[in-house]
């Protein structure tokens, strides 16, 4: 599929869950898996790394 | 059959790891994703499909302690439980916990004001960590080695003017090889070790670059994990000690929410599978 953001083509993984983070190789802008379904993604901008995030 | 799941709000190596070897141990296993899921006060448990436990795994710190109390709200099992996780959020509350319960820490200082703690670091001598309360990855943690720096961090503190920035956490600076060691501990058993060794700062955080090496499970580590464990009320944790030259293995924090990929490539035992099975278990019990 393409990017949102650049229209650059990104490959998703065929093993790709909900809620991973996919990176657009051309623009560097972070998309996270929303749904999947029968293969077909549909990505949202990933949130910002929190101060909270991380152990 | 069992029904695991495994609430996230970001998906990483680690929640991968844990439904497949879930599913590979033939449990039903669904990934429920924190961020979509409205939970309100009358809400009750079979409005969901929370299974017979749930293994939260959120990366955001509060964004998980919420989540965990919204399950117990809902007499959902979850590891870990939510004082445990409030817990190990904490640094003071752990550092307390530690002692409490007679576990070897690091002398901890506690201020709650800037000149309070600036006092502290004069008397105490420097150099002295300081750490955010609340904080993951390292980030934060500095060495306080003269009044210059101990000046800047204080200004920059009384900027951001969080509501935690007011509370200062000062810990002695151990004497110690440059690595510390982080110990998974499944219940009462300490399932996996490592050394994180770090070359260019004290700090030896995984997600800094630290280098996982295997290390041994020792009787003295095995004791000092458990005990730790137990001081903050058990469950699925992550124990980070460090070989005080003075004072053998201390131990300075505790994780909650462990992530285990390096770790995983060191270890013996396969680290999702005991956590799934103690998840189980600790439901079923």
């Amino acid at each position: 599929m393409n990017c949102p953001e650049c229209d650059a083509k990104i490959k998703i993984p065929d093993d790709a869950s909900v809620g991973e983070i996919i990176s657009c190789p051309d623009c560097g802008a972070d998309f996270e898996i929303a749904s999947k379904n029968s293969g077909v993604c549909e990505l949202k901008h990933a949130e910002k790394v929190g101060e909270d995030w991380g152990e | 059959m069992p029904k695991v799941r495994i609430v996230f709000d970001r998906v990483r190596v680690e929640e991968k790891m844990l439904e497949q070897k879930a599913i590979e141990l033939g449990h039903d296993t669904k990934m429920i994703d924190a961020k979509t899921t409205q939970i309100n006060t009358e809400s009750k448990k079979n409005n969901f499909d929370f299974g017979d436990v749930v293994i939260e795994r959120c990366v955001s710190y509060f964004r998980g302690l919420h989540f965990t109390a919204c399950l117990e709200f809902l007499d959902v099992p979850v590891i870990n439980k939510f004082e445990v996780a409030n817990n190990c959020g904490n640094k003071m509350l752990t550092s307390l916990l530690l002692r409490k319960h007679n576990v070897p820490t690091p002398k901890t200082y506690f201020s709650f004001s800037s000149d309070a703690a600036l006092e502290t670091l004069d008397k105490e001598g420097y150099p002295l960590v300081i750490k955010p309360i609340t904080g993951s990855w390292g980030r934060g943690v500095m060495a306080l080695k003269d009044r210059d720096t101990a000046d800047a961090i204080v200004e920059v503190r009384e900027l951001s003017d969080g509501p935690l920035d007011r509370i200062y956490y000062l810990q002695e600076m151990v004497r110690r090889p440059p690595r510390d060691i982080r110990a998974i501990t499944v219940g009462e058993q300490v399932i996996a070790a490592m050394y994180r060794t770090s070359t260019d700062s004290f700090k030896t955080n995984i997600a800094l670059g630290a280098e996982p090496i295997a290390c041994e499970i020792t009787k003295e580590l095995d004791d000092v994990c458990v005990k730790a464990s137990k001081a903050v009320g058990g469950g699925i944790l992550g124990i980070d000690v460090m070989e005080d030259e003075k004072h053998g293995l201390v131990v300075h924090e505790i994780n909650n929410t462990v992530e285990f990929k390096g770790l995983a490539k060191v270890a013996k035992l396969n680290i999702p599978k005991e956590m799934i099975e103690y998840a189980i278990a600790s439901a079923i019990r």
